[in-house]
């Protein structure tokens, strides 16, 4: 629909959050959320669990409605939008349970959304979904089932699944954090390379060696508010914020100093 | 006469019987089935009306006897004029009631299936329609195999009720043959016998059916 301004992609922007606010029972966990992110970008955000972290990435592709604010990618309202599933195939979302389709083998994790929403015929969804298993290295597990995969493989499969639908954005919700400790290096390679394939990833993590590895911005949010917007050089050496210093040794304490990768 | 005879003498009588029984449980399970889906989906995924329009239904249908339901649609509906032969009016009653229970069974089978199923199957931008008709439900079914199993024998030993309206199944046909030859133990005992051959042999079918779609990986697997 818009694909004006696609020449200079160094400010072409794809999501604009603007005083995004959302109120679950009478507590407010988003108060006033505004950022912007441009094409090829990838955003870590970080931050105290219960900081509505992972509700304002539902907000973006609407699986939750905010109450006030506006959201856009590029040119399209997605928070006024009637055609919501339209916006939200352009949008990817990784789940922190991968939430894989449990009845499905692999393949058809991948090609399902080809098939039901973009209407592909057979042929072209499986040669779509082949590629993008090959992409996350899984091109050879395509007859098992979720419940035969390991956790690792689950979550490739769930980024090659958000993938296969060619979306604009991918949105990760702590990706890792569900995983055992030898399983995140294998997730993390991947997202690694898709960033560096000029992908627009917008990630809650702590893992703070890939928010090193590609991170344009750090965002660290807490108590509903982004308290501070910076490059990883600065939030991790010289952070503005007290609070941003005293988070971040927290996370090193626990997670050690970016071992991975 | 020893039970052998019994058996030789009224086999073509229970034949007869035998067919009405078993049209009348896999009609009425199987109509009970679609609506069980559409009272299921309402109550889930519906407005308010139609949420309390299946609630209603399901309640009533539930807190009132099977015998009673088929009574007021054999004798009280003559009074207004509507006239159903016993078959008709066993199979109606059968799938009205079987489809309330059906109903709340699937409502829990799709209950138990994650939240997390329908937040991916719409973030890939499908409607919510799509999402249950191609992601929720194929997994909700499954796990509805056994309660289904169990309507379904359940349904299949109640259906003897119709004999009391005069639908000529199973218990209807050993009345007659025993009313005949006075050999009620017998007779009845030839009843029983094939009533259980009956439900054991579909258990076994639906335990297949249910291994067949077995999801590889997981463990809800009926044992072999």
């Amino acid at each position: 629909m818009n694909k004006n301004n696609d020449s200079n992609s160094s400010n072409h922007v794809i999501l604009r959050v603007q005083n995004v606010h959302k109120s679950y029972n009478g507590v407010e966990v988003l108060k006033g959320i505004s950022f912007i992110m441009n094409k090829g970008e990838t955003k870590v955000i970080i931050g105290p669990s219960g900081t509505g972290k992972s509700t304002l990435l539902m907000c973006i592709n609407r699986l939750v409605e905010v109450d006030s604010g506006k959201i856009f990618l590029e040119d399209d309202e997605i928070t006024s939008a009637k055609n919501v599933h339209k916006i939200r195939q352009e949008i990817g979302f990784v789940f922190q349970h991968f939430n894989l389709f449990e009845h499905l083998n692999v393949l058809d994790n991948v090609r399902l959304g080809l098939i039901k929403v973009k209407k592909m015929n057979k042929e072209e969804a499986t040669n779509i979904a082949l590629k993008e298993l090959e992409r996350v290295g899984l091109k050879n597990k395509i007859d098992l089932y979720p419940a035969q995969l390991s956790g690792g493989q689950k979550q490739r499969v769930a980024i090659a699944r958000a993938l296969a639908m060619n979306p604009k954005l991918m949105l990760f919700d702590e990706p890792t954090s569900a995983l055992d400790p030898e399983l995140i290096g294998e997730v993390l390679g991947v997202m690694i390379e898709l960033a560096k394939s000029g992908m627009t990833m917008l990630c809650v993590t702590h893992e703070l060696g890939f928010a090193r590895a590609v991170a344009d911005e750090i965002i660290f949010m807490e108590g509903g508010v982004i308290v501070e917007q910076d490059p990883p050089q600065v939030i991790f050496n010289n952070p503005k914020k007290e609070r941003t210093k005293e988070f971040l040794n927290k996370l090193t304490k626990l997670y050690g100093k970016e071992e991975n990768q | 006469m020893t039970f052998f005879q019994i058996v030789q003498s009224s086999w073509r009588y229970m034949l007869d019987g035998l067919w009405i029984t078993l049209f009348l449980t896999l009609t009425s399970v199987v109509i009970g089935f679609f609506i069980a889906i559409l009272l299921a989906l309402s109550k889930m995924y519906g407005n308010k009306a139609l949420y309390a329009i299946s609630n209603f239904y399901i309640e009533i249908i539930r807190g009132t006897p099977l015998l009673v339901q088929l009574f007021i649609l054999y004798y009280s509906l003559p009074v207004i004029g509507i006239r159903l032969s016993p078959l008709t009016a066993s199979i109606i009653a059968f799938f009205l009631n079987s489809s309330a229970y059906q109903a709340e069974y699937l409502r829990g089978a799709i209950q138990s299936i994650s939240s997390g199923q329908m937040h991916a199957a719409l973030s890939i931008g499908m409607t919510k329609w799509q999402a249950i008709r191609f992601v929720i439900l194929p997994q909700a079914i499954r796990r509805f195999i056994p309660s289904w199993t169990n309507e379904f024998i359940y349904l299949l030993k109640y259906s003897s009720l119709s004999y009391i309206v005069g639908a000529p199944e199973i218990m209807a046909q050993a009345k007659f043959v025993a009313s005949r030859n006075f050999e009620f133990f017998k007779v009845y005992l030839f009843a029983a016998i094939i009533y259980f051959l009956l439900v054991t042999g579909f258990s076994e079918v639906f335990k297949y059916i249910e291994n067949r779609l077995k999801i590889p990986g997981t463990l809800s697997q009926a044992r072999e």
